[in-house]
């Protein structure tokens, strides 16, 4: 763990079975960057946000968080309490599919508001505003608070998602395929406008994706994973316009020829 | 009543309840799982109050017993000649004179002592059922103190309402920190929980659940800052005793709309008849649109 | 459904068919029951077969329950059966709960209303505590006392609260459609309410309090209360083409129970009750209000409720209420199976065989010596 990072992990490996989903990774994450973990369906990179973000456990490793006050902790040694305390506040997690992560009989303030909530916002008037505020971020017509989400379309239900994740300004966010699923006129608008909010609120990310245009577009540093192997890693710049392994090098052509 | 234990229950039951009561005083809202017994009334009509108030009954005590805040309502007679058949203990109508009250859904009107205990019916103990049914997953809110979605159902009501629209069983924080149904006593009766001198038991027989409030504990009812909680009556005074400030019931008096309102409460009516007070008796025709319906009520300290 | 005629042993099955009627019978020397003894002393029996039999009739009721030992669901198959062959001769005009002949009618909604809370001939106060005076056949019960006789009015609690606008109306039925009738036409989905509120009225009781049991305990919940419950008699009318009048051609005691449930409505759209209704043979509160609660919840639709709850999963409740479908099927089982069997026997042996051989490889590749396990497998190199 160097003296920055926000996120470190070592050494993290992990089997289903036979089949290696995680074989001896390392990652750091630096404060306010966009890290990208590409590869195809079964690279393992689905598993390393899982577990870099609690949500599962590895075989052997460790994964080290850095709060606010610069004290480190060990996420997986981490009290429940505390790990769920950090999901809502410090961490987001943008799933791929936006319904997994909302409320669906919940308007859509009450969807924003509810982390505000949960952390003892007690002033429904301010909630609302924030929650109106937020709204008018992710580009959805704030004249909307109050409507049901299952009358958004995919677009808005993501950008609703994006918002009730950012309301309590988390400095580190997991997105997995925020933008699969969608179709690409609306993808590009999504793409935007996460790109517009991590600068400006200076978010460190972890994103996940088999979209290598995505991972140009939003990260600084990209890593290639391949069969639970990471292969390659650099700036996302270099690593795509001049691949150095076999694979990154098949993945990037196979981009090109399509 | 041959062949049967005081109180009914058996004595390793009853000391088994009392053990599960001293927890939960100990840990005031929390909800105390314990080994309900099949009573001879059913689930879903006081068998966990009845437990309850068996475990703690003892040969010298008086026992109340109200359903609606009325003592002669069809199940607070049967329950109240239950215990004077299995226990022999005296009874009475009288708020003054009781030493435990045994209540279903109101808490009377009379302020209650040090030395008095209350005994509440809970159909469902759990403040979150509504939002989320698995039990396992509430045991882990309520440890973890995530009451957020509670917050957003409060919230969603202001937002369709432009109020909070829970009228009874109203949601409320005892001690600072756990989230506890109170049983459907209207909102109304919410604030008489707050620094009630007397113990206040909680039994849920077929949830399997009780819970407490120690005597002087702190009971807030959810809100926010600028919806504070308002309790809700009817505007009438009571057409027997005059009562404006006791929670009253609507009687229907015949099919053209008319109307009496009479205090829920039983014995403090007729204590305030007695007393000289008197009301008009007379029914009231009801407007073709609803009174409004919070003219008085408590606020929260 | 047709049945697997189950060969072998005719003798045997008419060997069982002879046990079954001496197990029945039990002990010679106690005396029979007679079908007056069951009508009279087990009416709730008798309602219940009545009601998922869909037949009512209370002296073959009475009958299938002796005839079946007790087992309810059997006597309610016994008197479906029967009812297929019953020629129709027309159909009553809708009963009128209305003018109904009350034993019992009880509001938990109202302290007083006019007409009064009866309580009727009700279990509901009386301690669970078995009397063995029972046990011991002797006098009949002293005579309840008697009231006077009086025609109070009764006015339906849906209806006070319809005069202050404050319950939604009683649906919208079009007078000229005919309502559905599952006992002709096969379930159709979507299915209306009048064919949904026939199948929970044929429904297992069982099933019905379950599924209204799991509303109350938060899976798809709308706050009941009981409007009303009456028990009482209602007569059955029927219009003869030939008269063209209507003539009371019976009485029939129906249990009727009136939900009052979550309101609906908005800042804009005054907020109004919601309705359950319930409506069986016999007396049987606790199916008219398991009823109800599953037909609120199964509207869903009608007030914009997400249905992620079972008892608002109209095909799911629909499909499993009829409790001689279910048994039927879930009974079936018990029928030869073994031609289907053979052919499982053979496929999960073959995967054995199969599992075994791979497992024998893979060990024996373990002890091949090392340096053969580490030469790199051939690389295909695409230039």
């Amino acid at each position: 763990m160097t003296e920055e990072t926000l996120l470190s992990a070592r050494g993290l490996s992990l089997h289903f079975g036979k089949v290696p989903a995680l074989v001896n990774v390392d990652a750091d994450l630096w404060p306010g960057e966009v890290l990208a973990v590409v590869g195809e369906s079964g690279s393992g990179k689905t598993t390393l946000l899982n577990v870099l973000s609690g949500r599962m456990r590895a075989d052997a490793g460790v994964t080290w968080y850095r709060d606010p006050q610069s004290r480190l902790h060990d996420v997986h040694a981490m009290p429940a309490p505390a790990l769920r305390a950090l999901h809502r506040s410090d961490w987001g997690f943008v799933h791929q599919n936006p319904r997994d992560n909302l409320r669906m009989s919940v308007s859509a303030g009450g969807n924003v508001g509810e982390r505000l909530m949960a952390a003892g916002n007690r002033h429904y008037g301010r909630i609302r505003e924030a929650a109106i505020d937020w709204l008018a971020q992710v580009e959805i017509d704030p004249a909307r608070v109050d409507d049901m989400p299952r009358t958004f379309s995919g677009g808005m239900l993501q950008r609703l998602q994006i918002a009730r994740t950012l309301v309590t300004h988390p400095r580190l966010v997991f997105m997995d395929e925020p933008t699969g699923g969608l179709d690409v006129s609306v993808q590009a608008r999504l793409l935007d406008l996460i790109r517009s909010l991590v600068a400006r609120l200076n978010i460190a990310v972890v994103l996940v994706t088999h979209d290598l245009a995505v991972a140009r577009l939003l990260a600084h540093r990209i890593m290639v994973m391949q069969r639970g192997e990471v292969v390659e890693t650099g700036l996302t710049d270099q690593v795509l316009d001049d691949p150095q392994h076999a694979y990154t090098q098949l993945l990037v052509s196979s981009v090109l020829q399509a | 009543m041959n062949g049967y234990n005081f109180a009914y229950l058996d004595e390793q039951t009853k000391r088994m309840i009392r053990r599960a009561l001293l927890k939960a005083v100990a840990i005031p809202g929390h909800q105390v799982p314990f080994g309900s017994r099949e009573m001879p009334l059913p689930y879903g009509w006081g068998t966990g109050g009845i437990q309850v108030t068996a475990s703690v009954l003892g040969a010298g005590d008086t026992l109340k017993v109200i359903d609606q805040g009325a003592d002669d309502t069809t199940n607070a007679v049967s329950i109240r000649r239950f215990f004077a058949r299995t226990a022999g203990v005296a009874t009475t109508t009288d708020t003054n004179d009781a030493t435990i009250i045994q209540t279903r859904h109101r808490i009377p009107e009379k302020a209650l002592r040090e030395d008095q205990i209350i005994v509440y019916q809970v159909p469902q103990p759990e403040p979150l059922s509504k939002l989320e049914p698995s039990r396992a997953e509430t045991r882990r809110m309520h440890a973890l103190a995530e009451y957020g979605s509670m917050h957003v159902r409060l919230y969603e009501d202001i937002t369709r309402f432009g109020h909070i629209a829970i009228s009874y069983d109203y949601p409320v924080m005892v001690n600072h920190r756990y989230l506890m149904a109170p049983s459907p006593i209207p909102a109304f009766d919410n604030p008489k929980m707050h620094m009630m001198p007397a113990l206040q038991l909680f039994g849920a027989g077929r949830e399997k659940r009780i819970y407490a409030i120690p005597p002087y504990t702190d009971v807030r009812s959810l809100d926010f800052d600028d919806h504070p909680f308002r309790t809700t009556r009817a505007p009438q005074c009571c057409a027997l005793c005059g009562a404006d400030d006791s929670y009253l019931d609507e009687v229907v008096t015949d099919d053209q709309g008319g109307r009496m309102f009479v205090c829920s409460d039983t014995d403090h009516c007729e204590t305030r008849q007695a007393e000289g007070h008197t009301g008009t008796g007379e029914p009231v025709v009801k407007e073709a649109t609803a009174a409004g319906s919070e003219a008085r009520g408590g606020e929260q300290a | 459904m047709a049945y697997v005629a189950v060969k072998g042993g005719e003798r045997a099955i008419d060997n069982a068919h002879a046990w079954l009627a001496e197990d029945r019978r039990g002990d010679p020397a106690v005396p029979e029951l007679s079908l007056a003894q069951i009508q009279e002393q087990l009416g709730r029996s008798v309602d219940r077969v009545m009601a998922e039999g869909s037949l009512y009739d209370p002296h073959l009721a009475a009958l299938a329950i002796k005839q079946a030992q007790g087992d309810i669901i059997e006597a309610a198959f016994l008197l479906r059966a029967y009812r297929t062959t019953l020629p129709r001769f027309g159909y009553a005009t809708p009963a009128d709960t209305a003018a109904m002949q009350i034993r019992r009618r009880i509001s938990a909604v109202y302290k007083d209303l006019p007409g009064g809370q009866v309580l009727g001939p009700t279990y509901d106060y009386t301690h669970r505590l078995l009397d063995f005076m029972l046990a011991a056949e002797g006098k009949p019960p002293a005579p309840a006392p008697l009231a006077e006789a009086t025609e109070p009015t009764m006015p339906r609690v849906s209806d006070i609260l319809r005069g202050e606008d404050l319950i939604e109306g009683d649906g919208n039925p079009n007078p000229a459609q005919e309502p559905g009738d599952l006992t002709r036409e096969p379930l159709a989905f979507p299915a209306s309410r009048d064919v949904r509120l026939q199948a929970l009225a044929r429904g297992d009781e069982g099933f019905l309090l379950a599924m209204g049991y799991s509303t109350q305990r938060g899976y798809g919940g709308n706050h009941p209360f009981v409007g009303e419950i009456r028990v009482g008699e209602v007569s059955v009318e029927i219009v003869p083409p030939e008269l063209g009048f209507a003539i009371d051609i019976g009485d029939v005691t129906l249990t009727e129970c009136q939900m009052v449930n979550q309101f609906k409505g908005s800042k804009t759209k005054p907020p109004q009750f919601t309705r359950g209704y319930g409506l069986v043979f016999g007396h049987a509160e606790r199916k008219a209000m398991g009823m109800a609660l599953v037909d609120r919840a199964m509207r869903h639709d009608e007030f914009a409720e997400e249905p992620n709850a079972p008892a608002q999963n109209v095909e799911f409740v629909l499909y499993h209420s009829d409790n001689i479908e279910g048994t039927g099927f879930v009974e079936h089982l018990k029928l030869p199976h073994y031609v289907d069997f053979q052919s499982e026997l053979e496929t999960i042996r073959r995967m054995r065989r199969e599992a075994e051989a791979n497992n024998a490889a893979a060990a024996l590749q373990e002890t091949a010596p090392a340096a053969e396990r580490e030469a790199p497998l051939p690389q295909d190199k695409v230039q």
